[in-house]
């Protein structure tokens, strides 16, 4: 049944460092690499080497440019999957029971068997984290890696999801959102992990470390007072030009 | 949102159909044999023809039934058990009439009222989502099911409610236009709260995640069909309220009626087209647009 379960034995998840990415990509290629052989139905592109390449993917990778009221604009680079909500829209709106939020540990998952692909999970969800397979006609969203997180055949450090395993610049952390003692839960807490949307009612699990503000430097130059000051009001003759230039 | 044909025939259509069936449910008219064989087989092959084409935008038709199992949360499986029990409870209703001559008049009260909680569950699957303002009112449910009974009293020939239903249904559209113009902008989901950056300055996007396009954007941003959305609303009222409304202000015959049905239907596929065309979802704005 489609029904969300009252509460979670435990909440995995993601925290993403917004801080500490530098927008390399490298989650969004080793998500579609581990996710396109493992788990359910391939990560199907169509037209890869075409003229209008386009394909399935669980993670993407945006930038934005944040322009503060001072000061030089800065270059956001955020990467983006499903957030496992505890108030999941895509999971109540599915008509066959295909998507569901386990209760042992909150991940939100598509049963691609029962999938009809009628989209509308997709259209439920305001982050984009679902897509329609074109080429298997089911719906296809990130599993958290449910598939290496358990599993004993890989070694320890490799049990976590293939995009927190690749991230080259630590800006990507996994595990239990329930536990406060968690390395996310004080991650959360210490740098004011936040929500996406939250006016949306979704109660995500993931959480985003905002930036930390630029610190400034002070200007020290010893030796700007032994410099004579640039005239910055022109005279004699460029002062009759410019006067006379403003004047036509 | 993307307008998908297949989902536009299938809500009008299929609005049409049941609009006619709570009439018929309903005995206005009442007819009996051959009369009421072709109302009767007019009402379904609309609705079940629109119910045909939605199984067209699915990715795995094949387990269309599975829909079914999921009534206790989700819209969409609420309307396949109301629409399939209306159409029983209306075909039993219908053989009374078309075989027996006899009106079996408490099931075509129970026809006509599951043929409407069907259409209010259609509206629903659109009018629960948040992460499409404009379509997140109950506006939208009223819209569907005024639309859809106008409809089915047209069809019906009942032409005094006709007239009073396709006036009221221009002045719920006209009213559901001017609130969903300003539906994304009051939902206060935008730019600042979908990165969460917005305390630190204006968010613009810079770069999309890939040069290529995707699902998502095929599925949510439509913005091309937006550009005559102006003209598009005037034709659509023109020809689905005013022009029907005209035609049987003058006279009620057989040829002008038809021409009624036929330029209303019309419009109601303008009108459905702008619903989808114009409706912006959320995820828009992670890509800078809407």
């Amino acid at each position: 049944m489609t029904q969300l379960p009252d509460s979670t034995d435990r909440k995995l998840g993601l925290v993403i460092d917004l801080d500490t990415c530098v927008g390399c990509h490298a989650c969004v290629i080793s998500c579609k690499g581990w996710n396109t052989e493992n788990y359910g139905a391939p990560l199907s592109d169509q037209s890869a080497y075409g003229e209008n390449p386009s394909g399935t993917f669980l993670n993407r990778v945006h930038s934005y440019e944040v322009q503060p009221e001072e000061g030089a604009a800065q270059l956001i680079h955020f990467p983006k999957s499903c957030l496992h909500c505890e108030d999941a829209p895509c999971v109540t709106v599915c008509p066959t029971g295909a998507s569901y939020k386990r209760v042992e540990d909150g991940i939100v998952l598509v049963n691609e068997s029962d999938c009809i692909g009628c989209g509308l999970c997709a259209w439920a969800c305001p982050y984009g984290a679902r897509e329609l397979d074109a080429a298997e006609g089911v719906m296809k969203k990130c599993t958290l890696c449910v598939d290496r997180i358990y599993n004993e055949n890989l070694p320890e450090e490799d049990r976590e999801p293939a995009c927190v395993r690749t991230c080259p610049s630590g800006a990507r952390h996994f595990g239990d959102f329930a536990d406060p003692d968690s390395n996310v839960s004080k991650l959360t807490t210490e740098r004011g992990g936040m929500d996406l949307m939250p006016e949306q009612g979704t109660k995500p699990v993931n959480k985003y470390l905002p930036p930390r503000l630029k610190d400034k430097m002070e200007e020290i130059d010893i030796l700007a007072p032994l410099l004579t000051p640039v005239a910055v009001e022109p005279k004699g003759f460029m002062a009759w030009l410019d006067k006379t230039l403003e004047k036509i | 949102m993307h307008p998908a044909p297949s989902v536009i025939i299938f809500t009008s259509l299929s609005g049409l159909g049941f609009g006619l069936l709570i009439f018929l449910g309903l005995g206005l008219p009442l007819p009996t044999g051959i009369t009421a064989f072709i109302y009767f087989a007019l009402a379904y092959v609309l609705a079940v023809g629109g119910l045909m084409a939605s199984t067209f935008h699915l990715g795995r038709p094949e387990r269309a039934i599975k829909a079914f199992s999921q009534w206790k949360t989700s819209w969409l499986s609420r309307e396949a058990w109301l629409a399939v029990a209306t159409l029983v409870a209306m075909a039993i209703y219908g053989a009374g009439l078309v075989f027996y001559g006899i009106a079996l008049a408490p099931l075509g009260w129970l026809g006509a009222f599951l043929a409407l909680a069907t259409v209010y569950a259609t509206s629903m699957i659109y009018a629960q989502l948040k992460t499409i303002p404009r379509w997140n009112t109950p506006l939208t449910s009223l819209l569907f099911v005024i639309l859809s009974i106008a409809g089915g009293a047209l069809l019906a020939v009942q032409i005094p409610i006709a007239l009073a239903l396709l006036l009221g249904a221009g002045i719920i559209q006209v009213a559901y236009w001017i609130w969903g113009d300003q539906a994304l902008y009051n939902s206060e989901t935008n730019m600042a709260s979908a990165t969460g950056l917005g305390d630190q300055g204006s968010v613009r996007a810079f770069e999309p995640p890939h040069t290529g396009t995707n699902y998502l954007l095929r599925e949510f941003v439509h913005i091309v069909g937006r550009k005559h959305a102006a003209k598009l609303r005037i034709i659509a009222l023109i020809l689905m309220i005013l022009t029907p409304v005209l035609i049987l202000s003058i006279d009620v015959n057989i040829i002008l009626i038809l021409i009624a049905i036929l330029v209303h239907t019309a419009g109601l596929f303008v009108s459905r087209w702008l619903f989808f065309a114009q409706a912006e979802h959320v995820v828009g704005l992670y890509y800078g647009k809407r």
